[in-house]
């Protein structure tokens, strides 16, 4: 191997990476904040919502679980237009973000609520709480609080299938690294460096969640 | 200048799914021989292999898939030679699949309990006797139904090497896209494809998963 690895491009490009990184946090913060909400609907659509809402959660959940995402961000950045439907780049990334989440912590979120037991409920309604009041206070709270880090896991890997949004033109990290390897030629050292930066972000965003839900979800173990 | 017929398009769409498979099972296949090897390494007795084998899957599951593929198609192109798609691709993916499969079954020999490995050990059986006749029998069992669901990921994961330009299903549907000029019906076939391939594989996986759960409860 006769390769001189070159890092020197880095003076000048390290904004790119910068504008990448950061629309790639926004990308994430937004899609799961909005993606973690719809996961929560969903769960709660199955678990106590009204029949006929239930097989239309089935058939999402099912469809966005069994497909891969950049066919989804395809078929909503390319597809929809063709159906009167048009978004920007940035629009339809978020969206095909928020729908990939929302399925995969509506399937979360249901294990978490399927694990209270029905005497939760039953207790609830015994202090002439509403159903709604019930699953929010009794039964919601206590199950994010035990899947938080399933969760967790689950926003990190959106964040890094995130690098696809690249492909329509989304500039985040990935596009960051496509532009300066187009400039200097340095390929391989370009994809390390975002490689490294995706790796630092993971890590961080594990940090955080972790930290969010214990903020969150305050420990109440001594009141049982 | 042709003109393509919904028949046409999932002709053509049906031809790539084939490579779709294809590199699924390559990945699937190779990525569980590699996921095996790292296992022993990841559960033995050696004081380095096992923070190794932790690096390992804690950097390729922190990276995402695109970025290895990127760095497996231009890496390999840094000894000189030149990279065909498929081989990045095969690399990439096998490396991928074997860092999660080695996760998932670390778990489950974790989740033999410790007295079976003591009574095996008590009637003499060495580490590697132990393995193949206590744990590893009773942990392909446990293993099953997430190795399954595993599968699917591995499954969905072989689209992102359309980008890296290897011909399979996603990449058929962009060519036919450009050809067409039908995105929702083409993309819609797509996501319709990877169902059908999809969709069993999750099915399959819960119901080992319930059968399993009801065994364990008697």
């Amino acid at each position: 191997m006769n390769y001189q690895f070159d890092f020197a491009w880095l003076a000048t490009y390290w904004p790119v990476f910068v504008d990448g990184i950061a629309m790639t946090i926004r990308l994430i913060v937004v899609g799961g904040v909005v993606g973690i909400s719809l996961g929560t609907f969903c769960a709660w659509s199955r678990a106590l919502g009204p029949a006929w809402l239930k097989p239309a959660v089935v058939t999402y959940v099912e469809l966005i679980r069994n497909t891969p995402f950049m066919i989804q961000l395809f078929f909503i950045f390319f597809g929809l237009p063709a159906a009167g439907f048009r978004l920007t780049e940035v629009e339809a990334a978020t969206l095909a973000m928020v729908i990939n989440l929302g399925a995969y912590s509506a399937e979360i979120i249901r294990a978490g609520i399927e694990a209270t037991p029905k005497g939760q409920f039953e207790a609830g309604a015994s202090l002439a709480m509403s159903p709604i009041q019930t699953f929010r206070h009794v039964v919601l709270i206590p199950a994010l609080q035990k899947i938080w880090p399933a969760l967790a896991s689950q926003v990190v890997i959106v964040m890094l299938g995130s690098a696809v949004v690249s492909q329509i033109a989304v500039e985040d990290l990935t596009y960051a690294a496509n532009f300066v390897q187009s400039r200097t030629f340095r390929a391989f050292e370009a994809y390390f460096i975002s490689t490294a930066i995706y790796l630092g972000l993971a890590m961080l965003l594990r940090f955080a969640l972790l930290r969010l839900g214990h903020v969150l979800f305050p420990h109440k173990r001594a009141a049982r | 200048m042709t003109q393509f017929t919904f028949m046409d398009i999932l002709r053509n769409l049906l031809i790539a799914t084939e490579w779709t498979v294809i590199l699924s099972l390559v990945s699937f296949i190779g990525g569980g021989l590699l996921g095996l090897l790292l296992l022993f390494m990841r559960i033995g007795k050696s004081r380095v292999l096992p923070p190794v084998v932790k690096i390992y899957t804690e950097l390729f599951q922190g990276t995402p898939l695109l970025m290895q593929l990127f760095l497996a198609f231009f890496g390999l192109g840094l000894f000189g030679i030149d990279v065909p798609p498929w081989l990045a691709a095969g690399l990439a993916l096998v490396l991928w699949t074997a860092a999660f499969l080695v996760e998932i079954w670390r778990g489950c020999v974790e989740a033999i309990p410790k007295g079976q490995w003591e009574a095996s050990a008590s009637l003499g059986m060495s580490y590697v006797e132990q393995m193949r006749h206590i744990i590893l029998p009773q942990a392909l069992k446990v293993a099953i139904p997430p190795t399954v669901g595993f599968s699917v990921q591995v499954v969905k994961g072989t689209a992102l090497t359309s980008i890296i330009g290897f011909t399979e299903l996603s990449k058929a549907g962009t060519v036919l896209t450009n050809a067409t000029f039908q995105p929702f019906t083409v993309y819609g076939l797509v996501a319709l494809i990877y169902f059908a391939l999809c969709f069993p594989l999750s099915q399959v996986a819960r119901l080992l998963e319930r059968k399993m759960n009801v065994a364990h409860r008697h």
